[in-house]
């Protein structure tokens, strides 16, 4: 039964995954990467029912937090980026190519 | 058995503050509005001064010693200590850096409140002093230094101010030229003194490296005849190149390129006479080996014969005086040659009050005449300009050696030791020499000063120096004339007080040839300076027109083209030497590797550049890939 849990985990880890790297709009790259965050913490939960520990428990939280500030960070950045271009495309920052 | 006394470092510290003071307070007002030139002219006279009072101070309580214990001594501090080598910043005060120290310091001072007058009006006042400063302060060390190292530091000290004094009107490139020449053959015969150096070390230095362990060591094993001559000779090359002997004395006639009062520093008081001073400091190697005396002797009175057959012929009242300071040099270095230390440093010593004499007196003639230094464009200028004209002519009759002026006695002193040594060939070379400097002095002093001026308007403009300026040379006029009674030889009644006092610090034996060489010497060098004012009263006494030179004389006058060989043989060899290895070797051999690993990164560079496409999506993608890897190498690893 736990293994449903970790494959519906993987499954949304992959998703984030695929959202960052084939998505140009900013704000569906900034979910992904929060959807890549909760994967994370579905695992943590399940790997702490399964050791019967609360530890993983601590974990999540803890992501929670972080990505409750890495929100306001990220939007904040966006905010800018489209001041600076007036878009939220990616491939109009790229500025560090070779 | 000597004493320490730390007065004895401030001598030359004095100048080289003073130096580091009006330099620091040129460089920080040049630019904005200028001090008053009092303020230099003060500053710089404070240093000279007060090192001559020092000095007064070591004569004074070297004298209160007995004469075989007449050493005082300060250790600064140690400089470097390097395996064997323990080299001290220390200072030796012996009769010899004593007597050189007194007139060092007092031509110096002399020469700095001349200067005052002299240089008024230049926009590089200051500058000029700060280098002034300096040039003094690096004689000091030299003369002051208790070990060939020290007296290295003051020996290269003295060629740098001689390079940047002499190109000190720098906006005319000729001058920056003579500079530089001065400077590369001063190298020339640097690298000499080095190598004469390290064979001394390699020899016997372990056991100190200052004068006194030396002198101690001179007799040890490893002292063999053939080191002592390759020493002595390597030495005497550093020598040629600072007193500007043959073949390296190229450079001082150049040397005129400087202000005057620069000259005479270089050729009475400073620069010049660290040759003689070294070869004199080092008697006791050049005692043990008679053959690199007969060496120095003879290069030294060809010297004196070459630069007078070129004085005879120059028209530049400086490079005339110049070329009898190259004479003079040789006659010093005859002297010290043939083993008579005492002499040779004693015609440095008058040799430094007459030519700082002459030269002055020349700066003032110039001064007058708004910088013309040609001495046909003179003429006439004795009702002008009195009191120049009568020091000039007692400077002139104490470089003729004409008795009883200074000159005559140390002059004579030399060529009679050459003849009581048996050197017949010095002593005949020299009195011939004689009569030459007789005739080329008079010659000059005849053109400037006697006959008709030659070029009115100049003549009308002419007038005598101010006061700063004919003080010192009636002062100097004074050592010109009575210099020459402290070391009166005792068939005059004297007592050779300088020799006397020398005697602890030079190796000699003084000859005793009898009254009869004497005065065989005496009436000699009496013979040739009259026959040589003679014949020089006959050309020139009434005032003679420019001569044209045909013939011996054309070739004399361009100085046998020794300038226009050592180009062709040296200096155009070495250029292209040079440019050929920066045409070929530098661009194929050194350049190669150098821009080739430049290339190598360059192709890396362009090969990876692909990667960075610039989007953060593919950034992220590498990094999921990298993780990727890195975790499925980790679970093999842990399986």
């Amino acid at each position: 039964m736990m293994h449903c849990y970790l494959y519906l985990s993987i499954i949304l880890f992959c998703l984030g995954i695929i959202g960052v790297i084939a998505r140009r709009n900013v704000f569906t790259v900034f979910m992904s990467v929060e959807l890549m965050l909760n994967a994370a913490n579905l695992a943590f939960i399940t790997f702490s029912r399964v050791h019967e520990s609360m530890d993983g428990h601590v974990l999540a939280m803890m992501v929670m937090a972080v990505a409750a500030a890495e929100a306001a960070l990220a939007l904040a950045v966006v905010i800018l980026l489209h001041k600076h271009k007036s878009k939220l495309d990616t491939n109009v920052f790229s500025l560090l190519k070779g | 058995m000597e004493q320490s006394v730390n007065y004895l470092g401030l001598i030359p510290l004095f100048p080289l503050l003073g130096a580091v003071l009006i330099g620091l307070l040129h460089v920080f007002t040049c630019n904005r509005t200028k001090l008053p030139e009092k303020v230099y002219g003060i500053l710089a006279c404070v240093g000279p001064v007060l090192s001559f009072v020092m000095a007064l101070k070591v004569f004074v309580a070297l004298k209160g010693l007995p004469p075989e214990s007449r050493f005082l001594v300060h250790k600064a501090f140690t400089w470097f200590s390097v395996g064997d080598l323990h080299i001290n910043m220390g200072f030796l005060a012996d009769p010899l850096s004593c007597l050189m120290l007194l007139f060092v310091t007092f031509i110096g001072s002399l020469i700095h409140i001349y200067s005052i007058g002299y240089m008024g009006g230049d926009k590089n006042y200051g500058k000029f002093f700060a280098y002034m400063n300096l040039f003094l302060g690096s004689m000091l060390v030299l003369v002051l230094g208790d070990g060939p190292v020290v007296m290295f530091v003051g020996w290269e000290g003295v060629g740098l101010c001689s390079y940047l004094l002499i190109s000190f009107y720098s906006e005319d490139r000729s001058n920056v030229l003579a500079g530089n020449k001065a400077f590369i053959v001063n190298r020339v015969g640097d690298l000499g003194f080095v190598l004469g150096m390290s064979f001394l070390f390699w020899a016997i230095g372990a056991q100190g490296f200052d004068y006194l362990s030396l002198k101690a060591h001179v007799n040890d094993p490893a002292m063999t005849q053939g080191v002592l001559l390759t020493v002595c000779l390597l030495l005497f090359v550093g020598a040629t190149g600072k007193s500007a002997q043959i073949p390296l004395y190229v450079w001082l006639p150049d040397a005129m390129a400087g202000p005057t009062p620069v000259s005479a520093l270089i050729h009475a008081a400073t620069m010049v006479t660290a040759g003689v001073y070294m070869v004199a400091r080092f008697s006791f190697l050049y005692a043990e080996v008679a053959l690199a005396g007969s060496i120095v002797a003879w290069v030294g009175i060809l010297t004196a014969l070459l630069a007078a057959i070129f004085g005879m012929f120059q028209e530049d009242i400086k490079k005339v005086l110049a070329y009898s300071t190259v004479s003079q040099l040789g006659y010093m270095f005859a002297g010290v040659g043939v083993a008579a230390y005492s002499a040779g440093i004693f015609h440095v010593f008058t040799h430094a009050f007459f030519k700082a004499l002459l030269f002055l007196g020349a700066g003032s003639v110039i001064y007058a005449l708004h910088h013309e230094q040609n001495i046909w464009k003179m003429g006439g200028l004795k009702n002008k300009m009195p009191k120049t004209y009568v020091t000039m002519v007692i400077g002139a009759l104490a470089l003729a050696g004409c008795p009883p002026f200074s000159g005559f006695f140390s002059k004579d002193e030399i060529l009679y030791s050459a003849l009581a040594t048996g050197h017949f060939g010095i002593w005949a070379v020299g009195v011939l020499v004689a009569g030459m400097t007789a005739y080329y002095t008079f010659r000059m002093i005849f053109v400037v000063f006697h006959g008709e001026p030659r070029d009115h308007h100049a003549y009308e403009h002419a007038q005598e120096s101010p006061a700063v300026m004919t003080v010192p040379l009636i002062i100097l006029a004074v050592g010109a004339l009575f210099a020459g009674l402290l070391n009166l030889p005792a068939i005059f009644g004297g007592d050779q007080i300088v020799s006397h006092w020398l005697a602890p610090s030079v190796t000699e034996h003084h000859p005793h040839a009898g009254v009869f060489v004497e005065i065989l010497a005496i009436g000699a060098s009496v013979v040739a300076f009259a026959i040589g004012i003679k014949i020089a009263y006959a050309k020139f006494g009434k005032g003679a027109p420019e001569p044209s030179f045909t013939g011996f004389a054309d070739f004399a006058y361009h100085k046998f083209y020794v300038d226009e060989l050592y180009d062709k043989v040296i200096v155009q060899p070495y250029k292209a030497i040079g440019s050929s290895i920066w045409k070929v070797i530098e661009p194929n051999v050194t350049d190669a590797p150098v821009k080739g690993v430049a290339r190598l990164y360059m192709v890396l560079g362009t090969a990876f550049k692909v990667f960075q496409v610039g989007y953060v999506r593919v950034y992220a993608l590498y990094m999921v890939l990298g993780l990727s890897l890195m975790s499925l190498l980790l679970s093999q690893s842990l399986n």
